[in-house]
């Protein structure tokens, strides 16, 4: 059972009293999930369905819709090429052969050891640094071969740690508050 | 020369590298414009960004203050909800403002919220900017320590919440009313307008859509008067804004510029803009507004960077965006990758996008990889036509929103200029760039 622990069902209910209805809260309390287990479980989206007062088919029907929520355990490090327009024009198709041959894996697969999953991404809107990746959502531009190659023994070595925290942990900085907090109204219109 | 002359009304702190501080904001006239739009009565705010001639940021290019009209008034409550969920392929320049000025943003939210008179914004912050939320957190927290959100901001009586809201990788809720629907909880798909937002938006009140650069003028405009904004640019083009310019040219980048005072030549070629393409080889073709836009030639590179004039021309200047294409370019491979780009952010919610997108996709691949047929052209036109009828901008309308209708733009345009080169593809059983 992959629920989400005592202290995230707390902070599920500070984010579900920022918005005047709670159901706004689904995809924060994805993003919760995915911090807790690096990936977002059945489990999971049964227990954020029982926050919010909605089933698990409509947690799963708007999770299934967004790329960056993992229905399935992916690596310590997700490296997430881009070849789009920018990225191909400078190299980012030779970047993401390089990135298979190097990791031994294509797109969508996760190497035996589990440290890295790679995948072939749309546009990450850093096209002046093109070819980029992203680890962990994490930028990288003016990628290399060898930057490449660096890149992983670096990762491997945790000599990244600072910069690329684990899979799933978007913000590291704590909420802002507000002043006006709303009382849970699951299927209520905002007022 | 003229465009290099204007104030630097965007990116004026970023030449200072702690310029995502609440020190440095302060120290460069932070807070300021927010102080003295408080001062005014909100009518007289949103009368300074109608005279600025100020349009929106995001794509569709609406007149700012037009849209804030729309409001009905007295009737609450109402939000402001910023799009942050720059997707448009080769668009980073609100990746930058939201990583690099976050205060900036903030300001201009508040001024804006105060002028149309929401007591709670929401910014739709796309999910892979990780830094940017961080940061975006991060002055956020400062905003409501110094006074700046909250309530009785600045002791003036008005409240603001900003609620910081992640996306989670999907381009088409950059789509306004796809936006709102994924703000709501749900999948981002567009919803049918009328209603527009303005009346009916997030939980079916009056709502205000924004992008990120359009609120990041606001400090400026509410400091220097709608009227000086106005002077800057011409036309319909008012004030500056940000370019984000890249491909095959020496210095990609995002470039502050007046508008209509440069030319995409002056874009590419300026020591102190694009610094020419590398390896001093030729402008085969050109992007002039992002993936969605119609491709130009080189014939176009005196065109000005105007709304009015880059639409007369067959195109758009849409989220700023402009993709420099050298001669060794291949126009399949380049027209298949953001057709790709469109087959899989499509929604799925009407049928001529959501097949039409995949359709065209795997016929182009077919050309590139040599296995397409003459007949193949007649074919994607013919699927284009069905998208978007008429092929010609702004396209014919076929959709609930403007995605589909897009996605012909980069396949007649090319086919109209490289005709030879899609053939040479077919003849040769492959790709003549490899």
């Amino acid at each position: 059972m992959t629920r989400l622990s005592t202290e995230n069902v707390e902070r599920a209910r500070e984010i579900i009293s920022r918005y005047p209805s709670s159901r706004s809260a689904l995809l924060p309390l994805l993003y919760l999930a995915q911090e807790q287990e690096g990936w977002i479980s059945d489990d999971a989206m049964r227990h954020i369905g029982e926050l919010l007062d909605i089933t698990p088919a409509e947690v799963l029907g708007t999770c299934s819709f967004y790329t960056m929520f993992k229905r399935q355990p992916v690596g310590k490090h997700l490296v997430s090429v881009c070849t789009n327009i920018a990225c191909l024009l400078n190299g980012g198709y030779e970047l993401l052969e390089h990135a298979e041959s190097r990791l031994g894996i294509v797109p969508d697969e996760t190497t035996a050891d589990g440290e890295f999953t790679l995948e072939e991404v749309e546009c990450l809107a850093d096209c002046d640094r093109a070819p980029c990746l992203q680890v962990n959502y994490r930028f990288f531009g003016h990628v290399s071969a060898d930057d490449f190659d660096r890149l992983v023994d670096d990762l491997r070595a945790g000599r990244l740690a600072e910069t690329v925290p684990a899979h799933g942990i978007m913000n590291r900085e704590q909420l802002p508050p507000v002043a006006v907090r709303h009382a849970e109204t699951p299927h209520g219109t905002g007022d | 020369m003229a465009f290099r002359d204007a104030p630097d009304i965007l990116t004026g702190r970023l030449r200072f590298d702690d310029s995502h501080t609440l020190e440095r904001f302060l120290a460069t006239g932070g807070y300021d414009g927010l102080r003295a739009a408080l001062a005014r009565p909100p009518a007289e705010i949103v009368e300074e960004v109608k005279t600025s001639g100020l349009r929106g940021r995001g794509g569709a290019g609406f007149a700012t203050g037009q849209k804030w009209s729309f409001l009905p008034a007295d009737v609450f409550p109402r939000y402001l909800v910023v799009n942050g969920d720059e997707g448009e392929p080769a668009t980073f320049k609100d990746h930058m403002l939201i990583e690099r000025d976050p205060h900036q943003l903030i300001e201009g939210i508040a001024i804006a919220s105060y002028a149309v008179q929401c007591t709670k914004a929401f910014l739709y912050l796309r999910g892979e900017f990780a830094l940017g939320h961080e940061r975006m957190s991060k002055a956020l927290r400062e905003a409501y320590t110094h006074g700046g959100l909250g309530r009785n901001i600045f002791g003036s009586g008005f409240d603001l919440d900003i609620v910081l809201h992640p996306g989670a990788g999907a381009y088409i809720c950059g789509e306004e009313t796809a936006l709102l629907d994924s703000l709501e909880g749900y999948r981002g798909t567009p919803r049918i307008r009328p209603p527009f937002p303005a009346v009916e938006g997030l939980y079916q009140k009056p709502t205000v859509v924004n992008n990120v650069e359009t609120l990041a003028n606001m400090a400026w405009i509410t400091l220097n008067g709608g009227a000086a904004y106005a002077a800057l640019g011409a036309g319909r083009s008012t004030g500056t804004r940000l370019i984000s310019l890249s491909g095959h040219v020496n210095r990609p980048g995002n470039y502050e510029v007046e508008l209509v005072k440069a030319t995409f030549r002056d874009l590419f070629y300026d020591p102190a803009l694009g610094g020419g393409i590398p390896g001093g080889r030729d402008v085969k073709a050109f992007i002039p507004g992002g993936a969605s836009a119609p491709w130009f030639g080189p014939d176009q590179l005196d065109c000005p960077l105007d709304l009015d004039e880059v639409q007369t021309r067959g195109s758009m200047m849409g989220s700023g965006s402009v993709i420099v294409m050298d001669d060794r370019t291949c126009p399949v491979r380049a027209a298949w990758r953001i057709t790709k780009f469109f087959a899989h952010e499509s929604c799925g919610k009407c049928t001529p996008c959501r097949e039409g997108a995949g359709w065209l996709e795997k016929v182009l691949r077919r050309i590139e990889l040599g296995a397409g047929r003459e007949d193949d052209l007649d074919l994607l036109l013919d699927v284009c036509d069905n998208l978007a009828p008429g092929l010609s901008w702004p396209p014919g309308q076929t959709t609930i929103c403007v995605l589909g209708p897009s996605i012909p733009s980069s396949i007649y345009t090319s086919i109209r200029m490289f005709r030879d080169d899609y053939l040479t593809h077919v003849k040769e059983g492959g790709c003549p760039f490899n």
